[in-house]
């Protein structure tokens, strides 16, 4: 066997070693993806959508209650880690490219990015729920935030560091103070990059259950009462899965396939998103 | 030993003092000592690291932004040490402009790109605000180029447009002097010619200092030019006599190509 044969024989084993690890993470990936489909569609109806959780034993029922307080809990956790995030990645990108400091924010930003939620969860349940007296919206929206923030500072710092030295160089060769380079040039320059980091730390906190198990808790009615205990999917997919009624049971699949396809669109926008501005 | 650097029949505008530049330990630049005549172009030539970029960057303190830089000496602007601590960077920056290497258009429109570094030194309203864009690409021999799409971003135009929007963006900000750190090496040969013609029509109002690696474009746009070799400056003349008669061998070896 010559070189060339052996070489070329080499090549096809490696590429159908990977193409089999490929099929394989696909395969789980549809997998999971059909089973939502197959016993979350039937869920999807009028009545999912505008009907409240049903109690025990009733028939019917929709998750109205959850959906909106996720979509409140989600959205307040978007406007309170949107502006923190931003700002600490600046901070740690344009201004603390040496200091003792950024070095220990970026340090305990990693170890809370990899930090498991439920931790964050209790965190959250002994600084606001036991102490303030009880589930909250609110409560719910600081565990998720803590969980979001440093997937936001790292993406901005990450895309802010890509930034061509040129180009800050040339923003300060105008005479723009430090604050406004880093502003209205380099983040206007990786905008879309950072909206990118919002929407995949927001994707990354819709489906988080532990954090709002021990804060928002759960609401069986509807409520827009930020300071009251509140519903959300996670939390409802969690005790209806378990529970020995068939349309709970239904409504936690249709549930869980609403969470999958709102992450798979939020991921999708976030794609189209860093591609046009990449081929800008 | 340093080397002649006074301009006898120019004012000067810029007098640079023993400068002495370092990257951390290293030394970048060694007693550097010249004058900037006033509405002249001064170029740099030099082979590749020799310090000529390291001492335009010390003319509008750019080295400032990097920590473990630094540079001792004087370099005298209206009479104040740019060099003083004290001394505030970004108004410095503001009256000694800058064009680099690549063209660097801000992520915004074309308007904004020029408005933008006004704004931070001038108030003034929509109408003035309009004829100081107007002002500043003509100027650059942009206006017919950009007038139809001012509102489009500026990372829209070809290479030598952004370049010269670059330079519009300068000059809209009414410096004193204009420094071109290699303003054509990315360019084509067309809109490197369009750039050294605009070049010949800024002196008239503007100082203008430009590092080069082509000694044809030193020779054909400057009055001075200054040689540098190693940190050191060679030679400083007026270019038609550094280029018809050099006084130092290294000089007459690098213009003649034996070296660089």
């Amino acid at each position: 066997m010559n070189l060339y044969t052996r070489r070329i024989l080499t090549n096809r084993i490696g590429i159908a070693l990977s193409m089999v690890a490929m099929a394989f993470g696909l395969a789980a990936l549809m997998w999971i993806l059909w089973t939502l489909f197959y016993n979350g569609f039937s869920a999807l109806s009028w009545d999912f959508f505008t009907q409240d959780t049903p109690a025990p034993g009733t028939e019917g029922g929709g998750l109205r209650n959850a959906i909106v307080g996720s979509l409140m809990i989600i959205g307040v956790t978007t406007l309170v880690s949107t502006p923190i995030g931003i700002l600490a990645g600046i901070y740690l990108a344009e201004f603390g490219a040496t200091s003792k400091f950024a070095a220990t924010t970026r340090f305990v930003t990693d170890i809370m990015l990899s930090a498991p939620s439920i931790v964050v969860g209790l965190f959250v349940y002994a600084l606001m729920v036991a102490t303030l007296g009880g589930f909250s919206g609110w409560a719910g929206s600081v565990a998720l935030s803590l969980i979001a923030i440093p997937v936001v500072v790292r993406t901005t710092e990450n895309m802010l560091l890509l930034v061509p030295t040129a180009l800050r160089e040339a923003a300060f060769a105008v005479g723009a103070p430090r604050w406004q380079v880093s502003l209205k040039v380099t983040l206007r320059a990786v905008k879309a990059g950072v909206v990118t980091g919002i929407l995949l730390a927001i994707a990354r906190v819709m489906g988080e259950t532990a954090p709002l198990l021990f804060t928002a808790l759960n609401n069986q009615f509807f409520s827009t009462d930020m300071s009251q205990p509140m519903g959300n999917l996670p939390v409802v997919i969690f005790q209806f899965a378990m529970s020995p009624y068939d349309n709970w049971v239904s409504l936690a699949w249709g549930g869980a396939l609403l969470i999958a396809l709102l992450v798979l669109g939020i991921n999708i926008i976030a794609r189209v998103l860093f591609r046009n501005k990449s081929s800008a | 030993m340093s080397a002649p650097h006074t301009i006898a029949d120019s004012d000067a505008i810029l007098s640079v003092r023993d400068l002495n530049f370092y990257y951390g330990d290293f030394r970048g630049l060694t007693n550097v000592s010249l004058d900037i005549a006033k509405s002249k172009v001064t170029a740099f030539i030099g082979p590749s690291g020799c310090g000529k970029s390291t001492l335009l960057r010390t003319f509008n303190r750019m080295y400032d932004l990097y920590p473990g830089q630094r540079a001792e000496g004087q370099i005298l602007f209206h009479g104040k040490n740019l060099l003083d601590k004290k001394q505030d960077v970004n108004l410095v920056r503001a009256k000694i402009g800058m064009v680099f290497q690549k063209p660097t258009p801000f992520p915004m429109t074309i308007y904004e790109n020029i408005a933008f570094g006004v704004r931070l030194y001038e108030k003034m309203s929509t109408s003035a605000m309009n004829e100081r864009v107007e002002w500043a690409l003509r100027k650059a021999a942009m206006w017919d180029e950009a007038k139809d799409k001012l509102q489009q971003s500026g990372l829209s135009l070809s290479g030598g447009q952004q370049q010269r929007l670059c330079i519009a963006r300068t000059i809209a900000v009414k410096p004193e002097i204009v420094l071109l750190d290699e303003p054509t090496s990315a360019l084509d040969p067309i809109s490197t010619a369009k750039i050294e013609e605009l070049i010949n029509e800024l002196k008239h109002d503007y100082t203008i200092a430009i590092v080069t690696h082509n000694m044809q474009q030193a020779a054909r746009i400057s009055d001075f030019t200054a040689f540098m070799y190693l940190g050191e400056l060679i030679e400083f003349d007026k270019t038609d006599s550094l280029f018809v008669k050099p006084t130092k061998k290294q000089t007459e070896d690098y213009i003649t190509g034996r070296f660089g």
